[in-house]
């Protein structure tokens, strides 16, 4: 069975999911409705694509490239890092139906252990490491244990950690900004693997790395693809599946590129991309990313399908106090030091990051690679409009509207497709 | 003629899909007591919306004649200007707020400058109490008060509008025995002011005592009007009127094989999760493998209550009781323990309870199987979407793919959906909760067709349902259940539904 080729006079949801046509599902679909499909299949999460590629473009232009030059793009990855950091948590729990904002302070206080323990009481570096993780750990466990069990919503027991670990910040810091960290510790956020192959006034080892990550996604993808196909599922035609993979490619070469360009490879750039991809698989492969979306879509329905959904809820908080650790030790690690006041307003760059790629306020949607994006585009607008000079007051201003024009298309969106039903 | 306060004449009104009352015709007259009864579903409810203003005139065809004048109403603020005041099953009160305040929200009692003058309000509260006999109080939180106390506020609430007609939707069935008589003793006192009142109730009993007429209505038509006078009236009078409905729709042969029994539960008894009331008493039932077993109930009395409370306690708080399967005594103390010892339960309200409406179907269909499509954690999607594509193609799922969002399907294929979902978990005993409530009758023969073929492979199926005719249709055998007690078992060639409808209406002093 086969499907005329060109655009299909079909209504664009119809053409967009219709294996049962073509099925046994081998790529018969044409290229062109294809490509659209990709678009309109899901407005929301491509809208989010195209908006940074937008706001990148717009501000290649308006800072005549400097915003694209090596050793901005690699300050953007080291300035955004731990907000992206958290974004990965905070979306884990927006598409539950909660929302953190104590990140902020989570952040001062791991990296103050850190500091103290490592400052003050020369121990080893990886002691503060250690020690920051287990006390993040165990500030999830308090979080989650308040709103999973006690049954508290997330707002009030967030709130209250956020007053509660700024306060505690301030205790073990007895008000006093500590620093230098030694060397090893600093070169968590401000560290590179540079120079390890040689290269011709760049970075040979850092191309390497970014060609192996490169190959490694194409394989993954095929496999993917392969697998599919022997189940019978859809998957885009052949020739689009090899562009989507080249445009990536030469994104990520790019982007490479630039980086080899500059200083080579940011040590921190590596702790991002291992946790993007295992939260990645977690949120989209494993049970209990799938019970996290459940919760969020319909709590009473995963309740009766036999989710544990207190249990869920309160190993999200854990992982989120995790994450908040390992952004506190980027943070501290990048700052040199901890202070009483590190981290403030993180939260709500983490959550805005969530909403701006694409996660809905009502729980139940949202996605890493979207949280992600979403950051990227607070970071990229941020880091323009400073080269550009723009006030830090006309800054917050862009940023607010931003948010806010986000979440008015996501709902704008979900209105349209209620309508339609 | 002229002594009718109300006529609704020739009333109809279409859903989309569904004519839900058709050429519907009340006469009320000036003063009386007047009762609605039907089966659930029979239009009740959607006539007395009709009349309040819920559904706005234009949106229904007929007219209303209140005091002798056509009345068309925009809204509910028009009836309740107009004298009419409706007081829903589910109480419309605000907990935090105090009695005064809930009796004269959105009526406030303006004083100087335009603010609310409590003086006045708390007294004319305290004098509406003392008049519906509620000894409490007008600045008591609503939220202390039991229901019965409730149901009292709410009528003081409508005598402080001056009502005219006031309509009780099952205003005593949520309420003890010594709330229901002073409830009903209020509502005739009501009368010898000059009250008109329209009750609709599911307790025969009642109304022969209380009402003057009685109106019966099924399958959105009017049947008849008996005067309640007439020595010759009685309960099983007013069941004959409520199930004369013919089989009309037709069910698929099956022959009945009982096997084994499969699952038993003796003297369950569950208490409702705020309220000290029991909504589940002493319940037992019993299914056996390769056989359909139905639970027949009215409204409220406690068919899903039992069903869930069966399902991980998933409702109320549970008291006692037993549950055996395949003879062996086990407990299901969370949903995950019940899913596990092979037991499905699919609910009444799919929406609410049963799907995940913005995700698609094959995350729906394997959301209560998802440790079958695991290992280790790991989802594995391709077994996961070839499972759903199964049952997508068995269940005969009208959808593209199994990507559609479930939410956008009609209600036929979304309880297909939920059915998909259970059966993934490979059940032996499947409660289907209203497999049939809000879907068209050819969906309905579709899930008639899945019940036989599941019972043909030795499944144990319960089906709780409303609708009577169904359950005589697929049933082997059929359980009646009334305010939370078993009240009866037929084998279903004994049942009939003026049967099963006794033994649904029969109250507690007569079970005995």
């Amino acid at each position: 069975m086969t499907r005329t080729v060109g655009p299909s006079s079909q209504p664009e949801a119809e053409s967009a999911t219709s294996p049962k046509d073509v099925a046994p599902a081998v790529a018969l679909h044409t290229g062109t409705s294809d490509l659209r499909a990709l678009f309109t299949r899901n407005l929301r999460t491509s809208g989010i694509y195209i908006a940074f590629v937008a706001i990148v473009a717009l501000f290649a232009v308006l800072t005549d490239g400097r915003s694209l030059s090596p050793g901005n793009i690699t300050n953007v990855v080291l300035q955004y890092s731990y907000i992206l950091i958290l974004a990965i948590g905070m979306v884990m729990i927006i598409v539950a139906g909660h929302i953190d904002l104590s990140v902020g302070s989570v952040v001062a206080l791991t990296g103050a252990v850190s500091a103290i323990l490592v400052i003050q009481q020369g121990q080893p570096w990886w002691v503060g490491i250690v020690a920051a993780l287990a006390t993040g750990l165990l500030i999830g466990a308090w979080q989650g244990f308040w709103v999973a069990y006690v049954g508290i919503p997330a707002f009030i027991v967030t709130l209250a950690g956020m007053l509660l670990f700024r306060g505690l910040t301030l205790e073990v810091l007895g008000n006093i900004s500590l620093s230098p960290f030694p060397s090893e510790y600093g070169r968590i956020a401000s560290g590179f693997l540079n120079g390890l192959i040689g290269g011709n006034g760049y970075d040979a080892f850092t191309l390497l790395i970014f060609g192996i990550a490169v190959v490694g996604y194409a394989v993954s993808q095929y496999r993917t693809r392969v697998a599919r196909l022997r189940y019978q599922q859809p998957v885009e035609s052949f020739p689009l599946f090899v562009a989507k993979i080249l445009a990536v490619a030469a994104v990520v070469m790019a982007f490479a590129w630039q980086l080899a360009n500059a200083r080579g490879l940011p040590i921190v750039l590596i702790i991002l991309a291992v946790l993007i991809m295992v939260y990645g698989v977690v949120t989209r492969r494993t049970v209990f990313g799938r019970q996290v979306y459940a919760i969020g879509g319909n709590l009473a329905a995963a309740t009766l399908s036999g989710v544990k959904v207190r249990a869920v809820n309160f190993w999200l908080f854990v992982n989120m106090g995790l994450l908040a650790a390992i952004a506190g030790i980027v943070f501290s690690s990048r700052s040199n030091g901890a202070q009483p006041s590190a981290g403030q307003m993180f939260e709500l760059d983490a959550i805005a990051a969530a909403f701006i790629g694409g996660a809905a306020v009502t729980g139940g949607v949202g996605t890493v690679v979207g949280a992600m994006v979403g950051g990227l585009i607070m970071a990229v607008m941020t880091n323009g409009m400073t080269i550009m000079g723009v006030d830090q007051s006309v800054q917050s201003v862009v940023k607010g509207l931003v948010l806010l024009l986000a979440v008015a298309f996501d709902v704008y969106n979900k209105r349209r497709a209620g309508a339609s039903r | 003629m002229d002594d009718n306060i109300l006529e609704m004449r020739s009333i109809t009104k279409t859903f989309p899909g569904v004519k839900a009352l058709e050429d519907v015709t009340l006469s009320v007259r000036r003063g009386e007591i007047h009762a609605i009864c039907g089966e659930n579903g029979a239009g009740k409810s959607t006539l007395m919306k009709v009349l309040s203003g819920v559904y706005p005139a234009g949106q229904y065809d007929g007219e209303i004649v209140l005091d002798g004048r056509v009345s068309t109403f925009g809204g509910i603020r028009d009836s309740e200007h107009a004298g009419i005041v409706i007081i829903h099953q589910e109480l419309a009160l605000v907990p935090y707020l105090s009695i005064a305040e809930n009796i004269f929200l959105g009526s406030e009692k303006r004083g100087r400058f335009g603010l609310i003058d409590w003086n006045l309000a708390n007294a004319e509260a305290g004098r509406l109490l003392r008049e519906v006999g509620l000894d409490e109080s007008p600045v008591t939180p609503v939220g202390t008060l039991g229901v019965g106390k409730q149901q009292l506020v709410e009528i003081a609430k409508a005598l402080s509008k001056d009502v005219k007609l006031l309509i009780l939707d099952e205003p005593t069935a949520a309420l003890n025995d010594t709330d229901s008589a002073h409830l009903l003793g209020l509502i005739r006192g009501l009368r010898e002011r000059g009250i008109t009142s329209i009750i609709i109730s599911h307790k025969l009993n009642e109304i022969v005592s209380i009402a003057d007429h009685t109106t019966v209505i099924r399958d959105g038509r009017t049947v008849e009007t008996l005067d309640m006078a007439d020595p010759a009236v009685d309960v099983d009078r007013i069941i004959r009127g409520m199930v004369g409905r013919d089989l009309e729709s037709y069910y698929p042969e099956r022959e009945s094989r009982p096997g084994e029994e499969v699952l038993r539960v003796e003297d369950w008894t569950v208490r409702h999760p705020t309220h000290d009331r029991l909504v589940v008493d002493s319940a037992g039932f019993d299914v056996r493998a390769g056989e359909v077993v139905g639970i027949a109930g009215l409204m409220g009395a406690g068919r899903t209550e039992l069903a869930m409370s069966i399902f991980g306690r998933s409702y109320g708080n549970f008291v006692r009781g037993r549950i055996f399967l395949r003879g062996e005594e086990i407990r299901l103390r969370t949903v995950a323990e019940a899913i596990d010892a092979g037991i499905a339960y699919a609910t009444e309200d799919r929406k609410r309870y049963g799907l995940n409406l913005i995700d698609d179907i094959s995350r729906n269909v394997s959301g209560a199987a998802l440790g079958k499509l695991s290992s280790r954690g790991f989802v594995d999607a391709n077994e996961e979407a070839k499972a759903a594509e199964e049952y997508r193609t068995s269940m005969n799922i009208k959808a593209p793919t199994v990507k559609s969002i479930v939410g956008k399907l009609s209600g036929g294929n979304q309880q297909k959906v939920v059915l998909s979902k259970w059966l993934l978990t490979d059940p032996d005993v499947l409660i289907l909760d209203e497999p049939t409530r809000g879907i068209d009758v050819g969906a309905k023969y579709e899930i008639y067709t899945i019940i036989n073929r599941l019972v043909a492979a030795g499944k144990a199926v319960v089906v709780i349902s409303s609708e009577l005719p169904e359950l005589l249709g697929i049933c082997d055998r059929v359980f009646t259940l009334s305010a939370g007690r078993i009240t009866g078992q037929l084998p279903v060639r004994e049942a009939t539904q003026e049967r099963l409808m006794t033994l649904m209406t029969q109250e507690k002093e007569l079970v005995g």
